[in-house]
């Protein structure tokens, strides 16, 4: 076992676009896996590929060892998919919903009004689902999707639109679910939700993977400044250069000075000597400089 | 709870508790029943007139009924029964010896029953104080076969009702489920396709009931005053193939719109028309030969008609198996249509 998703070598055209050009990947079991690219990259097509939901025009995929086109009852109940927020029944209660949902994995009802209550969604059980807010519907579309308590669960951005405040808790509920022993794959434009979720990510960019691994190890792959911040007056510029090093490139904005070193260790030792770490920014490199330097443009989703 | 009965349920509550489509489905209909079945009825308060052909001793002798009746003379029983038909009096009267014939017009129900109410009384207070029963009252409507108002309209705007409900809610509950990825979620869960079919077939049906049992509910208020003829009941089967039929259409029409919208629109232009060509809304008696047969190729014509003779005409059971069968048979074809045009997906 192990590979609880193979995909190989897979290709999807639209008329002259390539959506998916060639994508191979696996996902253990247990991984919590994202698939990272800006609008446009393939994201949905390959997760799509994947669940079952569209044909591909060549390459094989394997989800649990069966294959999911074309549609496969057998493997249905084993994987999970979150719906896209508006996808409701129309004008019933988030506990009918849900309930619904359950029946037809001949889950009772009981089952259901439980996981209602592991999205933290008890207290909405009798509102419609039109009037939910986004991380409401978003939280009810995943709570769907994991009724049936599957082994596999499928999320296409499910944190588009949401406000900082409802990620950090979707976030966090993603967490535990994958803690929960379950392999989640999920596509997001956003670096940083990749970054803080995934234990492994595929970086997508025109239908091809650019870069696979944790996101740890292709950021450190890097070798890219670290970059420091203080507010402008606390250290003189040319004091700032001189405790920097000649490597370093260091500017002030009139609102921050920043300095941008390969050597932050001896630059915060430095500071700290001086005494000059209050309020002091430190940003290391992220996903978004990695989709920089693999693509040579800015990264905007 | 098994996956038929809750997405049934599911589909339910998306319809009850849907304002616009319940106005649609039952109070717009009723509107058209209340507005024709009034205007057209015109009932009134006033004293009905009566065209009193020759002598007629037994309304000489009774002064108590000239206070309900307004009693005009004529001589030709023929011309007075053509002002009857017209409208223009309630009832004719003609005394032959001891038998009192008495002609009416089924248009206005209403009056044609105070009539012959007044006339049975009469009839029966004379027999009571002459000796050994002398009068008999007889009765005859003055049109043969053509029926009063609401009797027309009813079966009519029944089956115009019935064909909207139906083609609507397949038309929008299939493209708003595809919309809102709904259908492609259902795909994703271990459900038959027959399970979604059955559940939304099984649904319509219940509201189409529920539209027929209302809709002859009101119609059979004293106001309205419908009389439902013995085999009424055998509508139920035309209900019901009537709603498959435009099931099929709606699901035609919701495969090929993109939007909801588009897909009430398709669905609209294709039941209102048809609704005028088959004589849902006004006889089609009057029409040009060319456009009675051409009348034909609409399975909303068949409904209406074999909704007419089992609901007001009296005719038998067996009657209307034609009717069912041309009904089945258009149901058959345009679902095959409907299940070849079907999308799971935009994509
Ligand atoms: N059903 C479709 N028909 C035509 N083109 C499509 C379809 N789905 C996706 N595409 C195209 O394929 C490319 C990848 O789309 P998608 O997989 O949705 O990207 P992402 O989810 O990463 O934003 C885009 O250029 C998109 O326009
Ligand atoms: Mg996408």
């Amino acid at each position: 076992m192990g590979q609880t998703i193979v995909v190989r070598d897979l290709h999807k055209r639209y008329g002259d676009v390539h959506a998916v050009d060639g994508v191979s990947f696996f996902v253990e079991e247990g991984e919590f896996f994202g698939i990272l690219g800006p609008n446009g990259a393939g994201k949905t097509t390959t997760l799509e590929i994947i669940e079952g939901l569209r044909q591909a025009d060549a390459g094989t995929v394997e989800v649990l060892g069966l294959s999911p086109w074309p549609r496969n009852p057998r493997l249905l109940p084993r994987i999970g998919v979150q719906l896209q927020a508006s996808s409701f029944f129309e004008r019933l209660t988030a506990r009918e919903q849900i309930r619904t949902f359950a029946s037809l994995y001949g889950v009772p009802p009981a089952k259901a009004d439980e996981m209602l209550a592991v999205v933290g969604l008890e207290d909405k059980a009798g509102t419609r689902a039109e009037q939910l807010s986004g991380g409401q519907s978003q939280r009810l579309s995943i709570a769907c999707a994991l009724v049936h308590d599957p082994e596999v669960l499928f999320l296409d951005e499910p944190s588009a639109a949401l406000d900082p405040q409802a990620r950090r808790n979707l976030w966090d509920l993603l967490r535990s679910i994958n803690k929960a022993g379950r392999t989640v794959v999920l596509t997001t434009h956003y670096m940083d939700e990749a970054e803080s979720l995934c234990d492994r990510v595929a970086i997508m960019d025109n239908g091809r993977i650019l870069e696979l691994g944790p996101p740890a190890t292709l950021v450190r792959g890097l070798d890219s400044a670290t970059h420091i911040s203080l507010e402008t007056g606390t250290l003189a510029l040319a004091d700032a250069r001189e405790l920097a090093g000649p490597e370093a490139a260091v500017e002030d904005d009139g609102v921050s000075l920043k300095i941008a070193t390969h050597a932050p260790a001896t630059v915060l030792t430095a500071l700290a000597e001086r005494n000059l770490l209050t309020g002091i920014q430190v940003r290391g490199a992220t996903l978004e400089d990695v989709f920089l330097n693999l693509t040579g443009r800015e990264y905007r989703a | 709870m098994t996956p038929l009965r809750s997405l049934s349920r599911a589909m339910l509550y998306g319809f009850l508790r849907d304002r616009m489509a319940l106005f649609f489905a039952i109070l717009f209909p009723l509107m058209f029943l209340v507005l024709f079945g009034t205007i057209l009825a015109n009932p009134g308060t006033s004293k009905s007139e009566i065209i009193q052909v020759g002598a007629v001793p037994l309304l000489d002798n009774a002064p108590a009924a000239r206070e309900v009746l307004e009693i005009s003379k004529a001589d030709d029983l023929a011309a007075a029964q053509e002002k009857v038909r017209r409208g223009d009096a309630t009832a004719a009267v003609r005394q032959q010896g001891d038998k009192l014939e008495l002609y009416y017009s089924a248009a206005d129900q209403v009056r044609a029953g105070t009539v012959q109410g007044v006339f049975g009384q009469l009839v029966g207070q004379a027999n009571m104080a002459g000796v050994p029963q002398r009068f008999t009252l007889a009765t005859e409507q003055v049109e043969d076969k053509s029926l009063n108002t609401i009797q027309y309209i009813t079966p009519g705007l029944l089956a115009w009702a019935i064909s909207m409900g139906a083609a609507f809610g397949a038309a929008a509950t299939l493209v708003t489920w595809r919309e809102k990825k709904i259908l492609r979620r259902l795909r994703l869960a271990p459900v038959r396709t027959g399970t979604i079919v059955s559940a939304r077939v099984g649904v319509s049906l219940a509201i189409s009931l529920l539209q027929t049992a209302i809709f002859l509910g009101v119609a059979s208020l004293p106001v309205f005053g419908l009389q439902l003829s013995a085999y009424w009941w055998m509508a139920v089967p035309l209900v019901i193939a009537g709603t498959l039929v435009f099931m099929a259409i709606g699901m035609v029409a919701g495969g090929l719109a993109k939007s909801a919208e588009g897909a009430t629109s398709v669905a609209n232009l294709i039941v209102l028309p048809m609704a005028f060509l088959s004589g849902a809304f006004f006889p089609l008696d009057a029409a040009p030969g060319w456009l009675q047969t051409l009348s034909n190729i609409f399975p909303m014509k068949h409904m209406t008609q074999g909704m007419l003779d089992v609901l007001v005409r009296g005719q038998g059971p067996a009657s209307v198996l034609p009717e069912l069968g041309i009904i089945l048979g258009f149901a058959l074809v345009i679902g095959v249509a409907a299940v070849l045009i079907f999308r799971w997906d935009d994509v």
